[in-house]
């Protein structure tokens, strides 16, 4: 990116200072060697944003922060209902609440290393993933409508886990406001043998050892030592999510002019919140954020299943779940006053500091998880939402590494082979239908994880309490 | 003018997903040449054995909205009914498009599939004419 448009306001924090259209600054949170690499699409897109009706304060970017839809992968924005705010499909995204889960096994490396293969194995027997796999799971009318509904509240009822997994769940599992009736029928087909499926791409099932701790005192309230074990599900709301982010993107999009909000690129598609388009796609996202809930929450199922079936005193506790693409209605200060803001996170993870009172119970005094995802070979992090956050982007933090390269380049210079045979060196077993796949998802494809998760703690996003290195992945 | 080379499909280059693109001497074919290239990042559209088929139509009054609504479309019925296509017949008479898409049912060993495609999207959406007055569908699809 070219740094000579930003105003650096300290160490990690850029401003692109309000200029033509844009209705507030927009500000990137990244150390000077992420914002010199960071694709120049990001301040471009940010920009956009920044255009948008009923912005408030600023437009945000995250470190992470790469070329997106209409938003960056990494934008976080807050519209305000009363002053004309937009909801935007594109800042949301075509995955509804993709997001990552993480879970205690009560294992360490040491009782897993003589089982590592048949875990692996057992694992990817267990847990549908990649293109044309399917659930066991197929929901009629009533039950896709409870689903949906009911997120990951249905699936406990359906006897898919425990009541206190809800309560380590965003929106205690279940957002309110869904409605299940602004689901069309084909994102319902689309959805009728996939809960319980991983998917595809980024989306990944991981087993992870615990290899460093940088705050024990948050660590130890999170349950996380050294050379503990615990397995993190990434994924979203697969083909239901899909469908409503791609049919609400084009109403929304052919619809602009109706409401005369003009678009500066047609994916940052939008409609005021209170109108009925708007109503219309808030309720049908709600829908997708439940079922990406249910989804996460069937597949903690299978694991316990899967790791039970090796270790069967094992019990499989959940740390958190987080979201990633979402728009949620939550209460900011602005000007001094409290207001209801309608956030959008697109690749970004909300990040409540210490003593929010949103925050469950055993996590109100430190503030909440933000777990990071990695990519296959590379280290992921558990994070915690730093004080005083909010001031910075609405109490948000980063969301994984980001893409540093196309899947063409990345086929063109890694074979999938090659690469599980070398992470198999290191010590990572790779379970996977697609070897293309695995080529297209490598390794180094990715930015530097440390380097995004670093910027976000010395910006005060968020702090970093312990990193993860993978042993078993199962990709999509 | 140059509109009898033979048609083709191409991808392009996107930081995080994929740029499909059909090229040919009718809008009809590049729209077809583009699903290739739609099948082309899942998997080898060759090695995809026509032996079902399936009626497919959408309608719209721009031809970018066509394109989009048709791949996405063709995602949509590769996903429910656990396909892939690799050979396309597509006509367009204005605003309307019927096509007739043909494959067989996934399997995972022979067609080792690389990556589910969530949806076509507006970025680098494209439908025109080129210099060499050949017709040019495209679009980036969210991967």
């Amino acid at each position: 990116m070219d740094t000579g448009q930003l105003i650096q306001r300290d160490e990690t924090c850029w401003e692109i200072p309000q200029k033509g259209a844009m209705r507030v600054p927009a500000v990137i949170y990244a150390d000077f060697s992420l914002i010199r690499d960071m694709d120049q699409k990001v301040c471009e897109q940010i920009t956009n944003v920044a255009t948008l009706p009923g912005i408030v304060d600023a437009a945000y970017a995250m470190p992470d922060a790469h070329w997106g839809y209409g938003f960056p992968i990494g934008g976080v924005a807050a519209f305000d209902p009363e002053q004309g705010g937009v909801i935007s499909a594109g800042g949301v995204g075509f995955d509804i609440s993709c997001g990552v889960r993480t879970l205690h096994t009560g294992l360490t490396i040491k009782d897993i290393l003589e089982q590592k293969h048949r875990l692996a194995d057992e694992l990817y027997r267990t847990i549908p993933a990649g293109l044309g796999s399917r659930g066991k799971i197929s929901l009629n009318h009533h039950e896709m409508i409870a689903m949906l509904n009911g997120g990951a509240q249905w699936a406990v009822d359906q006897g898919f886990g425990e009541a206190e997994d809800l309560e380590r769940t965003e929106e205690q599992g279940r957002m309110k406001g869904a409605d299940p009736s602004e689901v069309s029928a084909k994102a319902r087909e689309r959805q009728h043998d996939e809960m319980g499926t991983l998917g595809s791409g980024n989306h990944y099932l991981e087993v992870q050892r615990v290899t460093e701790i940088y705050d024990r005192t948050i660590a130890e309230r999170f349950g996380l030592a050294i050379d503990d074990i615990v397995i993190t599900i990434h994924c979203g709301s697969r083909g239901l999510g899909h469908q409503i982010g791609t049919e609400f993107l084009k109403d929304m999009a052919v619809s602009a002019s109706q409401y005369k909000i003009a678009l500066p690129d047609r994916e940052l598609a939008c409609a005021p919140i209170n109108s009925p388009l708007g109503t219309r796609y808030l309720g049908a996202m709600r829908a997708g954020i439940n079922c990406a809930l249910a989804n996460r929450q069937i597949l903690t199922h299978l694991t316990r299943q899967a790791v039970a079936s090796i270790f069967p005193g094992a019990r499989l506790g959940l740390l958190y779940d987080v979201s990633h693409n979402t728009c949620k209605v939550e209460r900011h200060k602005v000007n001094g006053q409290m207001k209801e803001l309608f956030i959008h996170r697109k690749g970004a993870t909300r990040a409540y500091g210490p003593g929010h009172p949103d925050l469950p119970a055993a996590f109100k005094d430190v503030g909440q998880p933000v777990l990071i995802g990695g990519s296959m070979g590379t280290c992921s992090y558990v994070l915690c939402g730093a004080k005083d956050n909010e001031y910075r982007a609405y109490s948000s933090s980063c969301h994984g590494a980001g893409r540093a390269m196309s899947r063409h380049q990345a086929t063109k210079q890694w074979r999938g082979r090659e690469l599980v045979d070398e992470l198999a060196r290191q010590g990572i077993l790779i379970r996977s239908p697609s070897l293309r796949g695995i080529a297209e998802e490598a390794p180094l494809a990715y930015k530097d994880v440390s380097a995004v998760v670093d910027a976000a703690d010395r910006a005060g996003l968020s702090r970093k309490v312990a990193r993860l290195e993978p042993v078993i992945c199962i990709k999509g | 003018m140059n509109n009898t080379a033979p048609p083709r499909w191409e991808h392009f280059d996107h930081d995080a997903d994929i740029g499909i693109r059909g090229i040919a001497p009718t809008m009809s074919e590049a729209f077809e040449q583009a699903a290739l290239a739609l099948i082309a990042v899942i998997t080898d559209p060759d090695a995809i054995k026509p032996s079902r088929s399936l009626s497919i139509t959408c309608s719209a009054a721009d031809p970018d909205i066509l394109f989009f609504d048709w791949i996405n479309e063709l995602i949509f019925q590769m996903t429910t009914q656990d396909l892939l296509f690799g050979r396309f017949e597509v006509a367009i008479n204005k605003e309307l498009l019927t096509a007739t898409a043909f494959g067989e049912s996934v399997d995972r060993e022979k067609h080792q599939p690389a990556v589910e495609i969530k949806g076509a999207t507006f970025t680098e959406l494209r439908v025109y004419q080129n210099t060499d007055a050949m017709w040019v569908a495209q679009c980036i699809v969210d991967v």
